[in-house]
């Protein structure tokens, strides 16, 4: 029976309206608006379908780790609805903000203490912080390999095999296990729950820990700190061109172009 | 904290120079250095790599570290890594900048966990503050709607910087600078990772990042048929054809031709947003261009929020106008 963690992340939907999109500049977060409930973050969902795909065809337990301040049950647990076999919930007052050093310490904390795993998986970044550290930081702590961009994942007997994306390509790799993997949307969009996988979701395990249950010293202090978050000021006007049919504007538009000298 | 000193350039290289990323990472260091009043160094890890230690210099930096093996040709995370921890540990530097590539997002985040330090990534904007002396390095966060300005406390300041978002200086092959080879004792056997597999797929036509016009597409093109009519425009501009993810996804267009967040950075005279409401991961990709132009049909789409020029209209009653005309003025 092989052992998968799936480590996703609630963020504000990051296909919200930018009319709905506010930085609270005292806090240096976004405000999360009411509009929109919040989302699991997509590249996250790719994992766990990578983690589905690898159970389609072998033994396997999924757990979903999620990591946050203040989780909304219903979010995180379209995870298990979705196929994972148990849930464990990071909820602590200072898993607040993109703190890089502290979510993948907390992270750690609780992989080590699920125990054995052969594999874990995270999207390759946040949709919130865009940046694709915390992954990194889990395997450095674990010391493990992290791969980074996989579009397949495989265990095959004692080793984990991915097929990542280059820019200008692609590239078979293989490393023992347990290792992390992070995967992009080549992998596949998350399937779709089936009325029973949402039905049995209610009883399926959910277990929440703090970090005082993670063993972690208060306190941790991030790398960086962030000064300041702020809403870049859009000056750009546009100038739509007019016409009488789409056809006289595109001739207008490009006599314009022509102007301007750009073509 | 006051035994770190200098700035430290990783620089990658490919098709027989330094990469444009290099030389703009080379830029942003030179003024950084000067800030400061120190030295901007440069690494370059590889096989072959002392081909490019003169252009570093004609670039700005004073001093290039090289680590020089075979088995270095091809990118590989736990042997480069090892060899520029032994880089970093012999230079010690205050400030180190790597690119926002594929290797740059690989190698940051390593090197500060195992420096104990903090790498902030895909930054923008780089600027010394006065008072503190401290690096301020600013970086898109929620997919490119807010900036956000971070700080890092702690030695080596770790940083990736954006494609196209920092100058190179000119390029100057009368500077001087010291070149020095660094030997890392790195056990290929060691290695975890084995490659099975290496397959380059490269698009034909004008590079994306290199093109000076690129016209893209997004959902609204609705099929294969639509990215063919915006390759007839790129091809009498002599330009690239670029996509948002969706039409990706639905392999309308090759993945390699993806712009943004996710995908390619561009930065050409002239971008053509057809069909493509401009959500910020995408503009994100792209902001930077001179001109933007957008063709959609919705008044109210986003794209129309950074475009300098824009046509109202469903872009199938506008291309075949628009191309005609663009033969006739350009072609």
């Amino acid at each position: 029976m092989k052992n998968i963690v799936v480590c996703m992340k609630q963020v504000l939907d990051p296909e919200v309206p930018l009319s709905l999109f506010k930085i609270d500049t005292e806090a240096k977060l976004a405000v999360l608006p009411k509009a929109t409930p919040p989302v699991l973050s997509p590249f996250d969902e790719n994992a766990l379908e990578a983690a589905l795909k690898i159970k389609d065809s072998q033994p396997a337990t999924i757990t979903v780790l999620s990591l946050g301040k203040k989780l909304t049950r219903a979010v995180v647990k379209a995870s298990l609805a979705a196929g994972a076999d148990q849930l464990f919930l990071l909820e602590d007052e200072s898993f607040g903000d993109f703190n890089t050093f502290l979510t993948a310490n907390a992270l750690e904390a609780a992989i080590k203490k699920l125990g054995q795993n052969d594999l874990i998986l995270c999207g390759i970044q946040a949709a919130d912080t865009n940046a694709g550290q915390v992954s990194i930081g889990i395997a450095s702590l674990l010391s493990m390999p992290c791969i980074t961009f996989a579009r397949k994942v495989e265990l095959v007997g004692d080793s984990v095999k991915v097929e990542r994306t280059l820019p200008e390509g692609y590239e078979v790799v293989e490393v023992p296990a347990p290792a992390v993997v992070t995967t992009s949307y080549e992998v596949g969009a998350l399937r779709e729950p089936d009325v029973e996988a949402f039905m049995s979701a209610g009883k399926k395990p959910l277990t929440v820990w703090n970090a005082q249950d993670l063993g972690l010293e208060s306190g941790i202090t991030g790398r960086t700190s962030f000064l300041k978050m702020y809403q870049p000021a859009r000056d750009t006007r546009c100038e739509i061109m007019e016409g009488a049919s789409p056809e006289e504007k595109a001739v207008k538009l490009v006599t314009k172009l022509k102007d301007i000298k750009v073509i | 904290m006051s035994e770190n000193k200098g700035v430290l350039v990783y620089c990658e290289a490919a098709g027989g120079k330094l990469t444009p990323m290099a030389t703009e990472l080379l830029g942003a260091g030179s003024r950084l250095a000067a800030a400061l009043g120190e030295e901007l160094n440069a690494v370059l890890i590889g096989s072959g790599v002392s081909d490019f230690a003169q252009e570093a210099i004609a670039y700005g930096a004073q001093k290039v570290y090289l680590v020089e093996e075979p088995f270095l040709k091809d990118y590989s995370t736990e042997p480069y890594l090892m060899a520029l921890e032994e880089v970093v540990r012999q230079v010690a530097p205050e400030i180190i900048l790597l690119g926002q590539t594929a290797t740059g997002r690989d190698l940051a985040p390593w090197l500060a966990f195992h420096l104990n330090t903090g790498a902030t990534m895909d930054c923008t904007a780089l600027e010394i503050d006065p008072a503190s002396q401290r690096l301020l390095m600013t970086r898109p966060v929620y997919g490119g709607n807010a900036l956000a300005v971070q700080v890092c406390e702690f030695n080596p300041q770790i940083a990736t910087v954006r494609a196209k978002a920092m100058a190179p200086l000119a390029k100057d092959s009368t500077r001087q600078g010291q070149v020095i080879k660094v030997a890392v004792g790195i056990e290929p056997a060691a290695i975890k990772t084995r490659v099975i597999e290496r397959k380059m797929e490269a698009a034909a036509g004008v590079k994306l990042e290199e093109a000076r016009v690129v016209v893209s597409g997004g959902r609204g093109m609705g099929s294969t048929d639509g990215f063919k009519q915006l390759a007839e425009i790129a091809g009498v501009l002599k330009g690239a054809v670029g996509a948002t993810r969706p039409p990706c996804d639905k392999k309308w267009i090759a993945d390699t031709q993806q712009i943004g967040l996710t995908g390619k950075v561009v930065s050409p005279d002239l971008y053509i947003a057809v069909g493509l409401s401009g959500a910020s991961q995408h503009v994100s990709g792209f902001s930077s261009a001179k001109v933007i132009v957008a063709i959609n049909k919705d008044p109210e789409a986003n794209i129309f929020k950074v475009a300098h020029y824009g046509i109202v209209a469903d872009w199938k009653a506008v291309l075949p106008a628009f191309t005609a005309k663009l033969k006739e003025v350009a072609g």
